[in-house]
């Protein structure tokens, strides 16, 4: 990538630049473009943040035995096993 | 005469993932052979995980409950033509969560909304139409609330559904590229799109809660 690189090409290949799936060519423009460019760091970083926060929540439950064994279902997968 | 595997084994400690192959192994030789503590032991350790991604993907108890079931009764039918080339854990969370997808998909009645107001806007000259604000605290902190994590689930909720599945898929249950594009019946070209879209989107609904300024 010879080009100055734009904030919204920064945007819409900043998954690749994250995932290190960019050239070393490419990866030296987006640094460029990071380094003068106020804006794609805080939405990177706040993009960053959304991904942790989204699998945080869902990986964990507000319930305070999350692994407990729902013991009524467990009777009715086993009860409709005898039935197969 | 003891067989070399033998020896080697009692020469060389055992990894954990060798380790746990082999109790898999036993398990499955124990449910083969129909003996019923063997299923039993399979569905207790397993449901609350299984049951976990079917709420995540179905956000109704009832389904979750149903796609569980649905799920232990296919493996129970596939148990003869399972090789054991995965682990027992993941083979049983594959196909939860192919139950769980097939489930969405018959319950898809209306078209959804579009992504497209959820994602930044640029001006021609490609700047960013608005400068994104920092926010006021790192994940770490904004995961300390309860009500701040209840409004993360929420936003997540409100993303369209197809995008709202890739996310769990991808970022969560950490299906790979692949696997998700065969799981949903798109392309890996078309997961990587929703996947980015999903978070931008994910971003603009958390920002006016989270950015610098708001308490």
């Amino acid at each position: 990538m010879s080009h100055v690189v734009t904030c919204r090409e920064f945007v819409d290949f900043l998954d690749d630049y994250l995932s290190g799936s960019l050239s070393e060519e490419e990866r030296a423009a987006f640094n460029g473009h990071l380094a003068v460019c106020p804006s794609c760091v805080a939405y990177m970083k706040t993009y960053q943040a959304s991904v942790q926060l989204g699998k945080a929540v869902l990986t964990r439950s507000e319930e305070p035995v999350p692994e407990e064994v729902p013991e009524e279902l467990v009777r009715a997968i086993l009860a409709a096993r005898k039935q197969m | 005469m003891a067989s070399l595997k033998s020896v080697v084994r009692s020469a060389v400690p055992m990894g954990s993932l060798e380790r746990d192959l082999e109790s898999d192994a036993s398990l499955l030789s124990r449910l083969r052979s129909g003996e019923p503590q063997a299923f039993e032991m399979l569905v207790r350790t397993h449901t609350p995980r299984l049951l976990a991604v079917a709420r995540r993907l179905l956000r109704n108890e009832e389904d979750a409950k149903d796609a569980v079931q649905e799920a232990f009764l296919n493996a129970f039918r596939a148990l003869g033509s399972f090789e054991g080339a995965s682990r027992v854990s993941t083979w049983l969370h594959r196909i939860a969560v192919n139950v769980a997808l097939m489930k969405l998909r018959s319950q898809r009645r209306k078209p959804e909304a579009s992504i497209e107001g959820l994602l930044p806007a640029f001006l021609e000259d490609g700047h960013h139409a608005l400068h994104p604000p920092e926010w006021r605290d790192g994940a770490d902190v904004l995961l300390e609330r309860r009500e701040d994590r209840e409004f993360i689930r929420a936003c997540i909720n409100e993303l369209p559904e197809s995008h709202r599945t890739v996310l769990i898929l991808r970022d969560v249950e950490e299906l790979d590229p692949e696997e998700t594009a065969r799981a949903l019946g798109v392309t890996e070209n078309v997961v990587k799109v929703r996947l980015h879209r999903a978070r931008q989107a994910l971003r603009s609904l958390l920002e006016p809660r989270f950015r610098r300024g708001v308490a």
